[in-house]
């Protein structure tokens, strides 16, 4: 299937903008090296070689395609749209991560990298890039914030056992922010040898673009598989965001189709209105961090704030500036989930359809809960069920645990 | 537009006519408080600093090492905005009209007072020059050219990995004098060969007429010695904010910059002296 053609390309310009939002706001020291990652990734977009490759690796290595599954008892229990699940937490290392990694190694290969580095806030993007590390025998460095360390374990060993190092962060406030400022400087140190992967849609240019192209491939098969399925185009797609590289994944290969909404939903944590949340679009504003000029959670003198949610993962004060620009013209809309709405989706999809879901995309399931019953039932939604939730049993028990230490099954 | 005060020139010009290098000090500003920070910065000319770079705190110093990401959270934590960092360098000015000062630090506050707003203020406060880390020749829209227009020089990082393919752009408009950063990595890091970063400098003068000043890991009177026998000036930041960082009060602290400097400063005078023979 390849990455996306050239010509289907709407966004950045050649300077990495998309409107007002993207760029490549960073230190000299790393300039020279991002114009050369520019360079080899147009490179690799024109070269079959590459694209055959990446299509061999997803098919055999990662498992795709991944599953366009029809819900049938969220959408009876809902009664109104028909809801299709994207099944990216049934790929390789079980999140949608993986997409991205492994196009990115295959970059970092070319360019004769030999040195992996990678920040992660849940963990799923640091397993995704020891696993791809090694997958390509490439030494992996992973930076991840300390309070992260602490509640995301099972992801640190995975880590470890792929071979990474994981460095814990403690400076600043111990966050993926932080984490990420820990990247860059270790990129600045280490530019000759190392290959920073990014996780999200996020960062200099080219990064939120290249993301973007190597995660395009989960609405690319969505087009395809539904168009069997349903003979037609989704009506919605639902997406939840951190970065949110699977929400532009999923939505990409759509934004010219002005008839399919799509819905972003970010962490509303305690609430938009306790400035404990991490929904940069609706309680942040445009600024410049890691990179990019973007919305963030900043104070009025622009310093950045930290960000909140029950979900590590969506833990970051900033987003993929290509969301701040389909909001800001109105392309896309963004909407919030509070962690109980996202613990309450998380239980329902668990009983209902056998699946365990990881927090994140619980954000995406909790909106549509919402907005299904009030859809006519020829409504198509596809929902990007990014990832999978065993990552987040010791979050979610703990926050349940008088109901599961309750004898009958928790409600 | 504001009247160009030249004062960064001019001090070069004077550091040519006495054939020394001068020394760049740095402070984050409001660090550890804003009264000790204060008193140092008015120190700081006394004590032989010839150029005063103030770091405007930010949160995310993301191309900074740890000695200057905690002095930025300190003097945060003790309430430090952009607002009092202007401020101090008014106080400054009331005292001094001849020591540049530029400001160093991240776009996103910048961005958030708005780029008119702080270019009109920092001119009108006395401050001379910015360097600001995160926005590279291909964002001169955004801050370089309209400062220059506010008669503020806008300094950049030329580094080991810029090119000659890339040198020509970054020396393009860039303005009062060039800060060659001597080796990858972030501030605080290993101390540079002395011997090799003469070379890079010297084949960055080829292309460019512009004061040089080093900086980036040197932290002794000696090292500043070696390099300030070929460089225009020696920037000198984490060690100064170490200072800070390990003293026991905030008097301490204002004393350990100043000492430091008052050594480094001899250092740098005394680089380019003859050898003289007992």
């Amino acid at each position: 299937m390849g990455l996306p053609h050239p010509t289907a390309e709407i966004a950045p310009d050649a300077d990495g903008f998309f409107g007002r939002f993207g760029g490549r706001f960073v230190a000299e020291t790393l300039m020279p090296l991002i114009l050369e990652l520019q360079e080899a990734y147009e490179s690799a977009k024109q070269d079959p070689d590459f694209h055959a490759e990446l299509d061999a690796l997803r098919r055999d290595y990662i498992g795709r395609e991944s599953p366009l599954y029809l819900a049938e008892r969220l959408t009876e229990a809902l009664g109104g749209a028909r809801i299709y699940l994207k099944r990216e937490d049934l790929m390789h290392t079980g999140a949608h991560k993986i997409n991205n990694c492994i196009g990115q190694v295959l970059l970092a290969r070319r360019m004769g990298k030999k040195r992996i580095i990678a920040e992660t806030g849940a963990g799923m993007h640091g397993v995704a890039t020891a696993t791809v590390a090694a997958r390509f025998g490439m030494e992996c460095i992973i930076y991840m914030g300390s309070t992260d360390i602490d509640r995301q374990q099972p992801n640190v060993q995975r880590m470890k056992l792929l071979g990474a190092r994981v460095i814990p962060v403690t400076s600043g406030t111990g966050t993926l922010k932080d984490a990420m400022n820990d990247a860059l400087r270790d990129w600045v140190t280490n530019v000759a040898d190392t290959f920073y992967i990014i996780g999200t849609v996020a960062g200099p240019h080219p990064y939120p673009a290249m993301v973007r192209d190597f995660q395009s491939v989960i609405g690319q098969e969505v087009r395809e598989q539904l168009a069997e399925k349903e003979g037609r185009l989704p009506d919605s797609l639902v997406a939840c965001i951190g970065g949110g590289s699977n929400a532009m994944g999923l939505f990409h290969p759509f934004l010219e189709d002005e008839s399919v909404r799509l819905i972003g939903v970010e962490a509303a944590g305690e609430g938009l209105d306790t400035g404990k949340h991490a929904a940069s679009l609706q309680g942040g504003s445009p600024g410049v961090l890691h990179g990019n000029r973007t919305f963030l959670l900043q104070s009025a003198e622009g310093q950045i704030t930290d960000a909140h949610s029950i979900s590590a993962g969506l833990d970051y004060p900033g987003i993929g500036p290509e969301h701040a620009w389909l909001h800001e013209v109105g392309r896309a809309e963004y909407v919030a989930v509070t962690d109980d709405e996202a613990l309450d989706a998380f239980k329902t999809l668990c009983r209902l359809e056998g699946i365990i879901p990881a927090l994140e995309s619980s954000h995406a399931i909790a909106h549509a809960i919402k907005l299904a019953p009030t859809l006519p039932e020829d409504h198509v939604m596809v929902l990007n069920l990014s990832g999978r939730g065993d990552k987040d049993m010791t979050t979610v028990t703990e926050r349940l645990a008088d109901e599961l230490a309750a004898d009958a099954p928790a409600q | 537009m504001t009247q160009r005060h030249d004062r960064i020139a001019r001090r070069f010009d004077e550091l040519k006519a006495a054939d020394r290098a001068g020394l760049v000090t740095f402070i984050s500003a409001g660090d550890p408080d804003y009264d000790t920070s204060l008193e140092t910065l008015l120190a700081l000319p006394e004590a032989g600093a010839d150029v005063i770079e103030l770091g405007m705190p930010f949160t995310d110093p993301m191309a900074d090492g740890p000695s200057i990401q905690a002095s930025t959270l300190r003097a945060l934590e003790g309430g430090q905005t952009m607002a009092r960092t202007l401020d101090m360098v008014r106080v400054l000015r009331e005292r001094d009209d001849a020591t540049p000062v530029v400001l160093m630090g991240y776009y996103n506050p910048i961005y958030c007072m708005g780029v008119e707003a702080f270019l009109a203020e920092a001119a009108e406060a006395g401050v001379d020059g910015l360097i600001v880390v995160d926005l590279p020749p291909e964002h001169d829209a955004e801050l370089c050219l309209p400062a220059q227009a506010h008669g503020l020089d806008f300094i950049r990082l030329a580094t080991p990995t810029t090119d000659a393919r890339r040198l020509p752009l970054v020396l393009e408009n860039t303005s009062g004098f060039l800060y060659y950063v001597s080796s990858t990595g972030v501030t605080g890091a290993a101390a540079p060969s002395a011997e090799r970063v003469a070379q890079e400098v010297e084949a960055i003068r080829v292309h460019s007429d512009l004061p040089i000043g080093v900086g980036f890991g040197i932290r002794t009177p000696e090292q500043a010695e070696r390099i300030a026998r070929f460089a225009d000036a020696v920037v000198v930041g984490s060690a100064l904010t170490d200072t800070v960082a390990a003293a026991e009060s905030p008097t301490e602290a204002s004393r350990g910059v100043l000492e430091l400097t008052r050594s480094l400063a001899g250092a740098v005078r005394r680089a380019r002296e003859p050898v003289t023979q007992d």
